[in-house]
């Protein structure tokens, strides 16, 4: 035994092999340079390799600018990200830039570099940024963000074409086929419509898996319901519109009833439930972006070549469709603004866009709406052309959504992380309050949260 | 120490010059001063990772939401009117209570057998009835959620097995909060166990031997003998743990996120939502602040009951 034991410079050398490694294993991009070194926390993608874009993209620049650029690539599970812009915030100190979720712009707006100069470029030459990353970006009328592509995300409806066309007799495929143009039948893809096939396939043991707890698949979703029915639960202002809102009344009660039809247990789901009924070949609907299918195309095969996206349904007020971006934002305390204020407008370039979402396998969507027509989405497959309706195109007659707009930031991220629009009708489905009673609650938790 | 008085007194108005110096050698020589430099790493310790932070919380949950102005209480007002918070007021109470009854209870048990099988075989079993405690909680409780989960839970499955209707753990509110108060148990019991084992081993066989000549039974014992010479093990215990049950936060976070409809929220788990996530850092640290009184109070009352009976027993 005494053979194996490590003296006292194997382990200083063992230790200096795991800091070198340790060294190695951070991103980091070396140039020969005089632009000093930028610093960025990055969301760490979930789908497979979805990072390699960023760091490929940054050691590109950061070569042609002489710049050390460094990535640390952060997750949201257990809110990793969230906690470290929330340290970095009270700390005053940190990276240069980081990824935010759609409220911590507006949560640390004083505390962000304005980047206006960078999307006035962007704009020009692109076209307009989506409405909604706007609504989260700019807050006292600047940009406290640059739109991201990594990470951002919508949540249409990926639909099992088989069992749709088995159990409630809808050719999904024909409806919205991967053309630009809407297929027989697509102005009936309606609530009711969703209503009358989720019965039938409830009957037939596919109940659509769609969430209705507290987590951000269930928020986001019945966010996009909400304001198909024109349903707002407040002003720009803040301002709670509940009382006599007939249009909150009417959506409230349609997914009472649409609950009926979901399994029993979707008020504990969690964001990774929905994907699991459809991977499992238990559900003939989910609203999620490409990664649950992604996944089933790892996992089950046998699923995934019979899935198809297409846009959500539309309601009286329209069709929306849940959109849930990243923004990177600026900290003003940053020691290199300017070469990091760069390098985001390098990575939100058309080609360095179009790199970052055939990377991710086209999970990314780019904020302009000129950007909705990269080729991944045509090819990628099987079958081919599933994820063609994933970013909005102008045939859909669409618009992306945010649960709670037009709300301020600082109330509508309170509303969105404490769920209440899936509370609300939880108490009414389950908690068997009446419509009233729930409302009632409902606003005077809205009042609750403004004070202070 | 006498010496060094003696010593100087003995160096008379010569030595007068040398006063200050070995006025500082006396009091460096103290054995209050030698105490409190030893103690001076656990004092900074305190102060940076206990008092700094409660002092920093406390003055945080006087501030306005955009943490520019001071509001005084303003927010534990506002969260005494939002009926949300109510129910996590009750919620906390009904989880720690209820969690900490069993977890004694059950620990008692626990260590009463252990105590009454033999010392050889004694150390397997208190291995492994200590593993939920070793276990990370995080992680131990994502087990748990595999069994509890919604759509595919492996307890179902053996329930179903048997011809038992499926539970719904997590879906249905008062499933959902016996769910996370099993888990607690599960989790806290061995901690008990093992404190209550110590208590048990250090009660004099004498007590019981004389206990057994005056004709005690068996449960005569118990309440005569073991639980007096308990005391205090499990009051400490009781407090240590009601304090920790309070602030439990990962077993809410990883199997319920508080739902359904917030009802198996606490005070930790609902302080980071409204804190962290909502971005509300005052109104956080408000709920997180909100039971410091009340325990504060348990805590003296209890600690107090435990140094009289210690001066009774001196």
């Amino acid at each position: 035994m005494a053979g194996n034991r490590m003296g006292r410079r194997g382990v200083l050398r063992s230790g200096a092999g795991v800091v070198a490694v340790g060294a190695l294993g951070a991103p980091m991009v070396h140039a020969q340079g005089t632009g000093g070194t930028i610093r960025i926390a990055f969301w760490d993608h979930w789908v497979p390799g979805g990072n390699d874009a960023l760091k490929q993209l940054c050691a590109k620049w950061g070569e042609q600018n002489r710049v050390n650029v460094q990535l640390d690539f952060i997750n949201t599970t257990g809110n990793q990200l969230q906690l470290t812009a929330a340290a970095q915030a009270q700390s005053r100190n940190g990276h240069d830039a980081i990824s935010l979720t759609p409220w911590d712009v507006g949560a640390y707006a004083d505390q962000l570099e304005p980047v206006d100069d960078v999307i006035q470029r962007l704009v020009a030459k692109y076209g307009p940024i989506n409405p909604i990353a706007e609504y989260l970006a700019k807050h006292g009328g600047k940009w406290r963000g640059v739109p991201a592509t990594s990470g951002t995300q919508a949540k249409p409806a990926c639909v099992r074409y088989d069992l749709f066309q088995e159990h409630a007799g809808i050719d999904i495929r024909a409806m919205w086929p991967a053309e630009a143009k809407q297929g027989p039948g697509a102005d009936t893809w309606t609530w009711d419509t969703f209503l009358k096939a989720a019965e039938a396939c409830h009957k037939a043991n596919v109940p659509f898996g769609l969430p209705m707890g507290q987590f951000s698949d269930a928020v986001d979703w019945i966010g996009a319901l909400f304001l198909s029915y024109g349903a707002q639960i407040t002003d720009e202002k803040g301002n709670p519109t509940i009382k006599g809102n007939d249009k909150l009344k009417q959506v409230i009660d349609y997914a009472v009833r649409l609950s009926k039809f979901l399994p029993n247990d979707v008020w504990a789901w969690d964001d990774a439930s929905n994907n699991r009924a459809l991977i499992s070949g238990r559900s003939a609907l989910v609203f999620n972006p490409p990664s649950a299918w992604a996944v089933a195309k790892r996992d089950a095969p046998q699923v995934a070549e019979k899935c198809w996206t297409v846009p959500m349904p539309a309601g009286p007020a329209g069709r929306f469709c849940a959109y849930l971006p990243f923004t990177t934002g600026v900290w003003a305390f940053g020691k290199n603004k300017t070469a990091t204020k760069a390098l985001l407008e390098f990575l939100s370039q058309r080609e360095s866009a179009e790199f970052t979402t055939d990377t991710s396998g086209g999970y990314d969507i780019p904020p302009f709406a000129s950007m909705a027509d990269f080729k991944v989405w045509t090819t990628q497959g099987p079958p081919v052309g599933t994820i063609y309706n994933y970013p909005l195109k102008p045939h859909h007659q669409a618009k992306y959504s945010i649960a709670y707009s037009p709300a301020p930031a600082d109330l509508a991220s309170q509303m969105y992380v404490q769920a209440l629009n899936t509370k609300v009708i939880a108490r009414v489905a389950q908690g068997g309050e009446s419509v009233d009673q729930a409302l009632g609650w409902l606003e005077r938790e809205i009042k609750n949260m403004r004070l202070g | 120490m006498a010496l060094d008085a003696t010593t100087v007194t003995a160096a008379g108005p010569a030595a007068a010059p040398a006063q200050p110096r070995l006025s500082l050698q006396r009091i460096a020589r103290r054995r209050s001063t030698i105490a409190f430099l030893m103690a001076l790493p656990l004092i900074a310790v305190i102060a940076g990772l206990v008092a700094w932070p409660a002092g920093y919380a406390i003055y945080l949950s006087t501030l306005n939401r955009r943490m520019t102005e001071f509001i005084g209480l303003g927010n534990f007002q506002i969260l005494l009117d939002s009926e949300t918070f109510q129910m996590v007021i009750w919620q906390s109470c009904i989880f720690a209570i209820s969690a900490v009854v069993l977890k004694a209870l059950l620990g008692f048990w626990l260590a009463h057998m252990l105590h009454h099988i033999p010392t050889k075989g004694q150390r397997i079993w208190r291995g492994l009835l200590l593993l939920p405690w070793v276990v990370p909680p995080a992680l131990s409780t994502l087990g748990w959620w595999w069994m509890f989960d919604p759509s595919y839970s492996s307890l179902n499955w053996l329930l179903n097995a048997i011809g038992a209707p499926s539970v719904p753990w997590l879906g249905e509110p008062w499933w959902a909060r016996a769910s996370v108060i099993i888990v607690n148990v599960w989790a806290g019991t061995p901690f008990f166990m093992i404190m209550y084992l110590a208590a048990l081993k250090s009660v004099p066989d004498q007590l019981y031997e004389a206990a057994a000549i005056d004709g005690a039974t068996g449960w005569q014992g118990l309440r005569f003998v073991t639980l007096p010479m308990m005391r205090n093990i499990i009051s400490i215990t009781v407090l240590f743990s009601l304090i920790v049950t309070f602030a439990n936060y990962d077993i809410v976070r990883v199997l319920t996120n508080g739902g359904p409809r917030d009802l198996t929220h606490v005070f930790a788990s609902y302080a980071f939502q409204v804190g962290v996530l909502s971005g509300n850092i005052p109104r956080g640290a408000a709920v997180s602040l909100f039971m410091f009184p009340l325990l504060a109070v348990v805590a003296f009352f209890i600690l107090r009951g435990v140094n009289q009976r210690n001066r009774e027993m001196a």
